[in-house]
């Protein structure tokens, strides 16, 4: 069994959003791994491992479409417990989201993995289109948005709980697949693979990196591909005109009391 | 001449009223482009519900049917093979919907398989393919343009209006090809039952985070919301530990909401969930820590604990109501 896992750099959420000629500016942005590759990364390990007797059933491979000088992140999530990693050495930020799919489908073939785990979406660009894209590409199967997957180990099959918008949906997905995460398949017992007892409870959210993980990292393999070593000619059909930051808010007051507050309610705002 | 093609989603008999404000952008899009608008109902037995969006027509002029029993209940693989086919024997130039869990399944496949671009969760149409939409929590908003020969978008419910029945329109099964599920299985679907209004529907949203405490302690903010006839919320904290159902999640990763009255009551107010809710009209916020960030986007703050405040704000409200 082998595992693709996408992880992406984007500029710190936490860090106000600077603007530049019509443009985010990231001169001056820390990069920081996407959070919800953190998820996906957590629910392969989770997939792949035993957690009681720390041995591994599956390999799990990184992949990131980024400058190569650029993947401190990759680093990141090796040393959180990946194998290895695969780095498409492009400018992520001049791709549209096919470009970047059509990458990933291409390493996803090439390293014959049975299973593509992204996040759902990039806390940046808010896009929630790779996986879905890849599996098309692929022609594959896909759960998205999973709060919670169940490794069918006999049916060769992941069965995926989805967040929907009016509720949820479990899906049984055979492999190859893909599956997106949505931010629950990190609560303690979200995850189940068969193998880890199955009332196992883990730390909510992704593991950190122990400091054996950290040393262990920097042996561990980084493959370096060309976007042309995929055949795939990468650009996008996506051009931004400008980007800017929204409307302000006009200043709210501070009331006093719960009777003022109706009352401005009823006869300010006219909204009761 | 431009072709939009809007997939809508149906309820039994009827179309679902989260597909309305899909129909908007869509309706904008032709017009921008100078072309027409044009519906796709997906699904299995289907037919009662495509002749009821045909009479309403909301301004298209044609309404086309993909009906096959492997099309219920809803994949993404099946739903996508047809859309996908539809989308070619049409001959759209443009392809779509509301921004639902299940079209932004969809769209993105169907994009892939149509080699396109997608503006996704659109917040308006700008041009025949230009549009704008929100990044990174709502704090940054692009303008931009997708190129190709067909354009894919989905549009975030909240920022257009929904669709209004106007001159019926043609009916027509179309050959959108044979969908295949590809081994996938719907195993189950657990709706959240409620009698309130959808949560990207409600005039109202009453929403309670991590300093409720419990699932248990939901019951005033409920209330509240049910004296109102609104949708009950929450932030990721508060669906996280299970005290509510993770649908209620309001925010950057769960529904975006615009609502005439937000309430965000022991909510700090983190940007991802400020993401979901500043487009509100009016917002109240109740925290009792002065400096939380939700005040900084709240018309009307009360600095107090939730305990002292909302049952004199459910007697409050009541007797308004007279
Ligand atoms: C990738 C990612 C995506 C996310 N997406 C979302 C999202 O979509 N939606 C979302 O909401 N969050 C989201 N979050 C989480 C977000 O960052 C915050 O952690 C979350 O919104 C906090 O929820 P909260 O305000 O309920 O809890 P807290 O931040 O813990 O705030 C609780 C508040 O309750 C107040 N309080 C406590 N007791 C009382 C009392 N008795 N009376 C009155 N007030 C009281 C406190 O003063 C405090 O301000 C996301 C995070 C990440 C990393």
């Amino acid at each position: 069994m082998k595992i693709l896992v996408t992880v992406k750099r984007i500029p710190d959420p936490d860090a106000s959003v600077k603007f530049a000629n019509g443009a985010v500016d990231t001169s001056s942005a820390k990069w920081v791994p996407n959070e919800f590759d953190q998820y996906a990364v957590e629910t392969a390990l989770r997939l792949a491992e035993d957690a009681k007797s720390k041995k591994r059933h599956a390999e799990i491979v990184v992949c990131s479409v980024c400058p190569a000088a650029q993947r401190q992140h990759i680093t990141t999530f090796l040393a959180m417990g990946a194998d290895r990693g695969v780095v498409v050495d492009a400018d992520d930020t001049a791709l549209d989201s096919q470009a970047v799919a059509k990458l990933i489908a291409g390493v996803f073939k090439k390293e014959g993995a049975d299973l593509l785990v992204c996040g759902k979406l990039s806390q940046d660009t808010e896009g929630n289109e790779v996986g879905q894209r890849v599996a098309g590409l692929l022609d594959l199967p896909i759960a998205s948005f999973a709060g919670g997957v169940t490794w069918d180990q006999d049916g060769k099959a992941m069965v995926v709980s989805r967040e929907v918008d009016d509720g949820v949906e479990t899906k049984k997905v055979p492999l190859p697949s893909v599956i997106t995460c949505d931010l629950r398949v990190v609560l303690p017992q979200s995850v189940k693979n068969g193998v880890t007892p199955d009332d196992y409870t883990y730390n909510e959210g992704p593991r950190l990196a122990s400091l054996r993980g950290i040393t262990m990292a920097k042996r561990k393999k980084v493959e370096q591909l060309k976007p042309a070593d995929l055949d795939v000619e990468a650009g996008s059909a996506i051009s931004n005109t400008g980007v800017n930051p929204p409307p302000a808010r006009a200043a709210g007051q501070i009331v006093e009391s719960v009777e003022q507050l109706v009352e401005k309610l009823a006869t300010e705002a006219k909204v009761l | 001449m431009s072709k939009v093609l809007v997939v809508v989603e149906t309820d039994g008999n009827a179309i679902k009223s989260a597909s309305l404000p899909g129909i908007t952008a869509g309706a904008q899009l032709a017009q921008q482009g100078g072309g027409e608008l044009h519906l796709l109902v997906v699904g299995a037995g289907v037919g009662d519900a495509a002749n009821a969006i045909g009479q309403a027509g909301y301004g298209a002029a044609g309404v086309h049917v993909a009906d096959h029993a492997d099309l219920a209940p809803f994949t993404t693989e099946a739903w996508t093979d047809v859309v996908v086919g539809a989308a070619k024997a049409l001959g759209a130039t443009a392809l779509g919907g509301t921004a639902t869990s299940t079209l932004r399944d969809v769209i993105p496949r169907a994009a892939a398989l149509l080699d396109a671009p997608l503006a996704s969760e659109v917040t308006a149409v700008t041009g025949s393919n230009a549009f704008r939409r929100e990044m990174s929590a709502g704090r940054a908003v692009a303008d931009f343009t997708a190129s190709g020969s067909v354009v894919c978008f989905t549009a975030r419910a909240s920022d257009f209006e929904p669709a209004t029945p106007a001159d019926a329109a043609p009916v027509a099964a179309v050959d959108a090809g044979t969908p295949n599920k590809r081994g996938a299985e719907v195993v189950s679907i657990e709706k959240t039952q409620s009698a309130r209004p959808a949560l990207t529907e409600a005039n109202v949203v009453v929403a309670g985070g991590r300093g409720m405490g419990s699932g248990e302690n939901f019951k005033p903010l409920e209330e509240l919301t049910d004296l109102l006839g609104g949708a009950l919320g929450a932030s990721r904290a508060a669906t996280d530990a299970g005290m509510v159902p993770a649908d209620l999640q309001v925010g950057q990763t769960g529904k975006v909401v615009a609502p005439n009255l937000y309430f965000a009551v022991a909510i700090s107010g983190a940007i991802q969930h400020l993401a979901g809710m500043k487009g509100s009209k009016t917002i109240v916020a109740i925290n009792k820590d002065p400096e939380a960030p939700i005040f900084q986007v709240a018309d009307y703050g009360l600095v107090a604990k939730w305990e002292d405040t909302l049952p004199q704000l459910i007697e409050a409200v009541k007797a308004k109501k007279g």
